[in-house]
């Protein structure tokens, strides 16, 4: 066994550890702590990613010594390292980016225990990412809901706190579905392991009469895991929850917490159900369907929306639905599809959210549209990556929006089922144009002159220090989202080599 | 039809209890009552796990007089997990409960509807 299989389980424990230390810590020394650790983090991903390419193959970590189907397990292959690399880079860089926001939203002394919370949703994160056993996925599910509520209410208005519980009324939904789909599945299989489990689901699968029971189970379960992950129609929590956080929470959410969700209804799909099994069961199309209803609700509603950072929550309720889309077409090419979706969106959702709090600080702390006109001139910087994101929203080539969009289509046209090529190729037509309506009238109005303050033309750029966190992470998230744009294939062979170690 | 339900009375049992926990945590206005309905919903996934554990005429899974054979015991593991959930249950409840206070000390209500038309009037954004 090499040391490297260690580093799953270390990045789950030194979260654990971490979140504790940080209560002990004054603010600062906090931020700086978990900015140091989650780097610490990323290094022993990289390992585990470096060490799964090299092998070509994935490992098992019996937690314990107990072996299957006894012990709990962890497993690391391709697809895992990738993802918890995803989470641990925008967890830095929405720490990097939002501590100017940290600051002013909540006092000093409170300011490490917001850290210690991001850091026990590290873990859970992790956790989630890592684990085989649906239990497992369960609890850090629960510890996920409950970390996501604490970095939300910390912005003590009244607003955060009834959108607080407002996600987790839904979450406990969510989670209370989620956990009866388990029973169910265990009940059916005998098995909470994700492989002895799919192999026990595939001899059910046998007989067509039992297909009602599975779909029945499978069914409870995406649901909850719908609600959590903002599925249409379940996204009507997301404006607020989003909208009224700290922007580092907003991040935070909207970019990992969410995925977190979709990473464990993939794993459940691929690795404790199958595919087969799957495309056998109504489950699939009933995604499909919603998913392309929530790619149009959403941008209508984003159109609808008075404030920027209502816009861009209904913009995720649109992506997510992208993601259910390729997942509902139910080919390896649809997964594809959908897990890089998962990478697009993230990485330029993160960036929005990051951003837009700069051009309403430039316009009178207000994120109305209105008084956003011209901030795009009074601060440059922050124009400059929210137009990044944008056009990467929008499906402009070079950005990773575009190769998303175009490997739906292309899973689509690989399905050869005419029908679902229509729909697939107008939802993509429709979803765009309206996407487009709502980003580039944004982009005009911020670059637009501004009556109101009479402020026009570029300020010159100046450095500031307070600023260094948000230049570093809108460079770092703008060069991903250039990278997955101009070299989505590489990506996109890398999730096929980790769907492969699925299977 | 009948004689299945009979027969599966605890199953029955758990998922009318799930449904009523579901419906009260979904549909209720009040923010105590959403609690306790979250709390009748978890009730009924356990008695449905611990339904599932126990098999009749075996016993509790402590070896007595050195009987080691499986098939003279129940599984343990749904009980390891109705444990484990409960866990999770409370720690739930008590976040929730901590943000109804919260939430009633700015808005003098539970009502959930009120205190979102109140938190209206309330400034609109930064």
């Amino acid at each position: 066994m090499s040391m490297i299989w260690n580093f799953p389980l270390f990045t789950v424990v030194l979260s654990l550890f971490s979140g504790v230390l940080c209560m002990m810590l004054p603010g600062r020394a906090a931020r700086n702590y978990t900015i140091a650790y989650e780097s610490v983090l990323i290094g022993l991903v990289s390992c585990v990613l470096g060490y799964t390419l090299r092998t070509g193959q994935e490992f098992t970590y019996p937690m314990g010594e107990f072996p299957a189907p006894w012990g709990n397990e962890i497993r690391a292959g391709v697809l895992e390292s990738m993802i918890a690399l995803l989470f641990l880079v925008i967890l830095l860089c929405s720490i990097l980016a939002g501590y100017h926001f940290i600051r002013k939203d909540m006092d000093e002394s409170k300011q490490n225990l917001y850290f210690s919370l991001l850091n026990l949703m590290t873990a859970a994160l992790m956790a989630m990412t890592w684990t085989n056993d649906i239990f497992t996925g369960y609890v850090f599910l629960e510890i996920l809901t409950l970390t996501s509520c604490g970095i939300l209410i910390v912005r003590e208005i009244g607003r955060t706190t009834l959108a607080a519980v407002r996600y987790m009324i839904m979450n406990l939904l969510g989670s209370g579905m989620f956990l009866m789909g388990v029973v169910l599945l265990y009940d059916l299989s005998g098995h909470l392991l994700m492989v002895p489990m799919r192999q026990s689901i595939a001899s059910l699968a046998s007989d067509p009469s039992s297909i009602p029971a599975i779909s029945l189970a499978v069914g409870i379960l995406t649901i909850g895991l719908g609600i959590k992950s903002g599925m249409f129609p379940f996204h009507f929590w997301m404006p607020d929850t989003y909208g009224w956080a700290t922007p580092a929470s907003g991040s935070v959410l909207s970019a990992i917490v969410s995925k977190g969700y979709l990473l464990l209804l993939f794993k459940v799909y691929v690795r404790a159900i199958g595919i087969h099994v799957l495309q056998q069961t109504p489950i699939l199309k009933i995604l499909f369907v919603l998913g392309i209803c929530g790619m149009i609700v959403g941008s209508v509603s984003a159109i609808r929306a008075s404030a920027i950072n209502r816009m861009i929550a209904f913009s995720s309720a649109a992506q997510i639905g992208y993601i259910y889309m390729g997942i509902g077409l139910g080919t390896t090419a649809g997964f594809e599809a959908a897990l890089f979706q998962v990478f697009a969106h993230a990485v330029t959702k993160s960036l929005l959210f990051l951003t837009t709090p700069y051009l309403a600080e430039a316009s009178g702390e207000s994120l109305k549209f209105s008084a956003l006109q011209g901030s795009g001139h009074r601060d440059p910087l922050a124009g400059l990556f929210f137009s990044v994101g944008a056009l990467s929203m929008i499906g402009i080539p070079v950005f990773a929006g575009f190769s998303a969009k175009l490997m739906f289509a292309q899973a689509a046209v690989m399905t050869e089922r005419s029908w679902e090529i229509l729909v697939v190729m107008s939802a993509l037509a429709v979803s765009c144009t309206l996407n487009a309506l709502y980003f580039i009238r944004t982009m005009i109005r911020i670059y637009s002159e501004s009556d109101v303050t009479g402020k026009r033309g570029f300020r010159r750029l100046k450095f500031d220090r307070s600023r260094a966190g948000h230049i570093v992470a809108g460079c770092l998230l703008t060069a991903v989202n250039v990278f997955l744009g101009l070299y989505s294939w590489r990506i996109s062979d890398l999730i096929y080599r980790g769907l492969g170690m699925y299977l | 039809m009948i004689a299945g339900f009979v027969e599966h009375y605890e199953e029955m049992a758990a998922v009318i209890l799930f449904a009523v926990g579901f419906s009260t945590l979904l549909f209720h206005k009040n923010l105590i009552r959403k609690l306790i309905g979250m709390n009748i919903m978890d009730t009924g996934t356990f008695l449905l796990l611990a339904s599932m554990g126990y098999i009749r005429g075996r016993k509790a899974p402590i070896i007595e007089n050195g009987v080691q054979e499986v098939s003279a015991y129940i599984n343990p593991i749904p009980a390891g997990l109705v444990l484990t959930g409960i866990v999770v249950s409370v720690s739930v409840t008590a976040v929730m409960l901590s943000l109804s206070v919260r939430l009633y000390r700015r808005y003098h209500t539970l009502d959930l509807d009120r205190i979102y038309i109140l938190s209206r009037h309330e400034e609109e954004d930064r």
